[in-house]
């Protein structure tokens, strides 16, 4: 007994030794963060500089989120972000889920397929945003003789117009656009992936049954393959809401820091924001920031959550 | 006995197909692939476009009707984005931190995994779901209290500051212990009756059995090195820490249209070509990891 005793002891100790790296770290890079945020977000004017410069009192109160939202250009960043994530995130999981149903039906090819599906996933969001930007890119834009570059191109097949989407003087509109493409072309890869997946584990006698009674494959889609998949779909629409709230390297990808196209509106972003703020040394009205859209995304995300337990199966 | 029933009704259902149902499902095969393979080509084609523009000439990516292949192939291009990005020394930087960086969490990983998932101390529980609550809060929040961290830490400009803040990840640690919990603790009693040490047990055990996962751990940390922007653009100020991304977007602003975009293209190239190796080589431990987290990098 005492032998047991001495080894539990023994344990606890052992225990903490392995766990000591882990804890240090975060104990000032994860716990300490949590409690700071929160501390310099409610320090009227807080800023690191004025600090290190021998300012260490600052007065406790509202006013950073005050500013944040009232002048701070935040709403904006609101704006786009949401616009953003309302026309990507249905945008791509209906595609995404027409994609997967379209992968698991056909036999032939269908890992070469979806291998290809995939691809996208691994990239370098702000290369291949560079490679949006140069498809879209006028090249010798306001010059006599511009090269309209590969999507207008392509468009004119069609009997389209050269437009003008990222270059100077292009429309707000033009930009989401190309923003919208890109960013829905590189959600589809994993929402895929997580639908296929559902689709394949789905038990078949379901699909049987329906063929017994030659129930229409429309009907077959949105009365069986959509009720029994809602997990996985309502799985992919929260991580979808999550991520498109949060983006950002998208939009440095294709128009860079600056986040606009010459002479064009602003197309910052909520993080984007953030991080402006924070590279001018004023954390204070960062930290705000942050808890602002830390509570945005929580709120959505339980909406989500309470609305996909009502309308998920199982 | 129901199954039976079912296969055989099935067979009989089989054998009333008409020709015109024959004909439909032709059809719908038909519209499956012909989308399937559109969209398939839009997903392909940005990087087609970037690898054939990286090879021509600055005149033919200028002509008006572009060409969809090179009429010239210009290497050329590749050393100069080398130099214009300064992307060698980029490269070395990126990997330095992230070898480093992979191998100090790796064992941070396993040391605390190994002590959740089988040592018995006090407040084990608790302590690890205070861990996964952490996993909510999204990482902006951390990052601007760690940029006044490491400033006053006087780490700016450092590998030091690249390494460090990130070396914990409770989602490893959580992906490591769910993987140590399956191997049987007889097991471990045995080595233990045996005499053997924790770290040999560890060793010649535990880490041989959860290799899968490690390597997972391995790739998703190098890939958040190679693909990680706004942290090093806050904590560097020059060339000689800033991480391959930094290359990319700094070294290419002009946004006025005249920009050398074959170079430009040469560079992205280079930076996607690696993570392209790694998807074809190691495509089932990435997705091991993505398909449980939804995080990427």
């Amino acid at each position: 007994m005492k032998n047991f005793l001495q080894k539990i002891k023994f344990d606890q100790w052992k225990a903490w030794i392995y766990l000591s790296p882990a804890i240090v770290l975060l104990l000032i890079f994860t716990v300490w963060p949590i409690f700071n945020t929160l501390r310099m977000a409610f320090w009227n004017g807080y800023g690191l500089f004025k600090e290190l410069g021998g300012e260490l009192q600052f007065e406790f109160g509202i006013k950073n989120f005050k500013w944040v939202v009232g002048y701070g250009g935040f709403l904006d960043c609101l704006k786009n972000t949401m616009l953003l994530t309302v026309l990507t995130v249905p945008l791509s999981t209906i595609l995404a889920l027409v994609i997967a149903v379209s992968l698991n039906a056909i036999k032939p090819f269908q890992r070469f397929l979806q291998t290809i599906f995939f691809l996208p996933y691994v990239t370098n969001s702000i290369a291949i945003g560079m490679v949006f930007e140069a498809m879209f890119n006028i090249v010798g834009f306001g010059t006599s003789n511009p090269s309209y570059g590969i999507i207008n191109n392509i468009l004119g097949v069609f009997g389209v117009d050269p437009i003008n989407w990222i270059n100077a003087g292009s429309g707000y509109w033009a930009n989401i656009a190309v923003l919208v493409i890109y960013i829905v072309w590189n959600a589809l890869p994993f929402k895929i992936l997580i639908l296929l997946g559902g689709l394949q584990s789905v038990n078949k006698q379901y699909y049987d049954a329906a063929k017994i009674d030659s129930t229409p494959r429309l009907r077959v889609f949105t009365k069986i393959t959509v009720p029994l998949l809602s997990p996985m779909i309502a799985y992919v629409v929260i991580t979808g809401f999550i991520g498109g709230f949060k983006e950002y390297s998208s939009i440095v990808g294709i128009f860079g820091d600056d986040m606009h196209a010459v002479g064009g509106e602003s197309l910052n972003t909520m993080v984007g924001y953030i991080y402006k703020q924070l590279g001018e040394n004023h954390e204070g009205d960062a930290s705000a920031a942050a808890l602002i859209l830390f509570a945005i995304i929580f709120v959505v995300t339980m909406i989500n959550m309470y609305v996909s337990k009502k309308k998920t199966h199982y | 006995m129901a199954d039976k029933v079912l296969t055989t009704m099935h067979e009989k259902d089989m054998q009333k197909v008409t020709v015109a149902q024959k004909i439909t499902k032709v059809i719908v095969m038909f519209l499956l692939y012909a989308f399937l393979c559109t969209m398939a080509l839009i997903i392909v084609f940005p990087f087609y476009w970037m690898i054939i523009s990286s090879l021509k000439s600055t005149v033919e990516y200028r002509l008006p009707i572009p060409t969809l292949f090179p009429r010239e192939i210009l290497w050329g291009n590749y050393l100069e984005a080398f130099t214009a990005a300064n992307l060698g020394r980029l490269f070395l930087n990126t990997v330095i931190v992230g070898l480093v960086s992979t191998i100090l969490s790796l064992v941070i990983t396993v040391l605390s995994a190994f002590a959740f998932a089988r040592l018995e101390f006090k407040g084990k529980n608790a302590l690890f779901a205070a861990l996964l609550a952490t996993m909510m809060i999204p990482g902006e929040l951390f990052t601007i209290t760690n940029y006044v961290t490491v400033t006053k830490f006087g780490w700016l400009d450092s590998y030091t500051v690249l390494i460090v803040p990130f070396l914990v990840s409770v989602f490893y640690i959580y992906l490591l212990r769910q993987n140590f919990l399956q191997i049987p603790n007889e097991l471990y009693l045995a080595a233990k009756v045996d005499g053997t040490s924790d770290l040999k047990y560890l060793w010649k055990v535990m880490i041989p059995l959860s290799l899968p996962n490690l390597i997972s751990i391995t790739i998703l940390k190098m890939m958040g090195a190679w693909n990680s922007y706004v942290w090093p653009r806050l904590v560097t100020s020059t060339d000689d820490y800033r991480l391959i991304t930094n290359g990319l977007r700094d070294a290419f602003t002009d946004m006025s249209g005249q920009a050398n975009i074959p170079v430009q293209m040469a560079a992205v190239t280079v930076v996607s070509i690696p993570l392209f190796l790694v998807f074809i080589f190691l495509r089932k431990y990435i997705m091991k990891g993505v398909s449980r987290s939804g995080i990427k990098g």
